[in-house]
């Protein structure tokens, strides 16, 4: 496999959000603004491609039997470094997605990746794969954060566009399945074509 | 490929990994260890400087908790000139529509409130988030009103607060935060008094 074609396929042909249907706490949580879509999305992109990497480098060494114990160490030691650097240097970002930042430890994309990819295959095809995966996350993220904050309260990336109140309901819960399952059908609809 | 499992090689296997992970964690703790401490100290400042009157004295390094019926407060006493100015009261009500809301409430010595800030809430995003005055006017009008007059209750419950629409709960959590911080208040006001 050539080593543009393992990054592009996490971002289109195995896209995390609306192909493979992983990570959907996060994705349905954070994405209230496009600009928390892209914060929590860049976030996961380091700890996974930090995480495949490393995890492809010790896989060899790793006991068969301790193998997911062993993964989950090293996701949540980066993700607490994550959330440690957010914390001292970007505190506004951290404000609204603390919360869900610690969840990226049991994100199945993470894991995912490391189990299905990083695990089997050399630490540079797995660091790409890493930025291939965080790369179509982050995109789906703050695609439906975009879509969710035009829809909900009029704006993008915090810019007031639409005059007024929009419709509130894409802010909460439900607007963030109806949203989802759309971009979903348009993603499968265009990646078909 | 992983080799084969046997106890001597899993232990030795996760008791190094957690080792590695451990010292890296305790590393970049060492760094952000201060920025964290100065980001939220920072904050705390902004809040006060924001919410209290004129005061030339440094409030967060002369802040005391007290207990009002088993909840923690934060009070930050000001003084102009060696004489008591005013009072922020850091409180926290767990009655938020998404989680608990940590607000500071700036009351003068007269027991006015004189600006109130939001510290952190959880709210959602474009109705209860609302309570942030750089989101909604809603908290500007508690401004210059005196709660010993004023009944910090919502209208809907016989109060004179105008919630915030289709967040009634969000607004009543606001005014339960704040009476805590007013009866905090009455009682630091005392002491401050008594200096």
């Amino acid at each position: 496999m050539n080593k543009l074609s393992i990054i592009t396929k996490g971002i289109i042909k195995e896209n995390p959000i609306f192909v493979l249907v992983l990570g959907m706490c996060p994705t349905l949580g954070t994405t209230t603004s496009a600009f928390n879509g892209l914060g929590m999305g860049l976030a996961t992109t380091f700890v996974l491609m930090l995480s495949n990497l490393v995890i492809s480098l010790i896989a060899g060494l790793i006991p068969a039997k301790v193998r997911i114990p062993s993964f989950i160490v090293v996701i949540a030691v980066f993700v607490t470094v994550v959330q440690l650097i957010m914390q001292a240097y970007v505190p506004a970002l951290y404000e609204t997605l603390g919360l869900f930042i610690p969840l990226i430890v049991v994100n199945c994309i993470v894991l995912g990746r490391a189990e299905a990819f990083a695990s089997k295959n050399r630490p540079l095809d797995s660091f790409l794969d890493g930025v291939g995966a965080g790369i179509g996350f982050t995109l789906g993220l703050t695609v439906l954060g975009a879509v969710r904050e035009l829809l909900g309260s009029g704006a993008f990336f915090g810019w007031k566009i639409l005059p007024g109140d929009a419709m509130l309901v894409f802010i909460l819960a439900p607007g963030a399945f109806i949203a989802l399952g759309y971009l979903m059908v348009l993603f499968n609809k265009i990646k078909k074509a | 490929m992983a080799r084969e499992s046997n106890f001597r090689n899993m232990f030795l296997c996760l008791l190094i990994i957690c080792l590695g992970g451990s010292a890296l964690l305790g590393g970049v703790y060492l760094m952000t260890y201060q920025p964290i401490a100065d980001a939220q100290a920072t904050k705390v400042n902004q809040a006060l400087a924001g919410v209290l009157p004129e005061f030339d004295n440094i409030p967060a390094e002369e802040a005391y908790q007290i207990q009002m019926d088993g909840r923690a407060v934060t009070i930050y006493p000001a003084t102009k000139a060696g004489v008591f100015a005013g009072v922020a009261v850091e409180a926290v009500t767990t009655k938020g529509f998404g989680g608990p809301i940590t607000l500071m409430v700036g009351f003068k010595a007269d027991g006015t409130i004189y600006n109130t800030a939001v510290i952190s809430h959880s709210e959602t995003p474009g109705l209860g988030d609302k309570m942030d005055p750089k989101k909604s006017d809603f908290s500007q009008q508690f401004k210059g009103k005196n709660p010993k007059t004023f009944k910090l209750a919502v209208k809907k419950d016989g109060g004179q607060v105008d919630a915030i629409t289709a967040a009634t709960i969000s607004s009543r959590a606001f005014c339960d935060a704040l009476d805590l911080a007013y009866r905090a208040f009455t009682q630091a006001a005392q002491k401050g008094g008594d200096q």
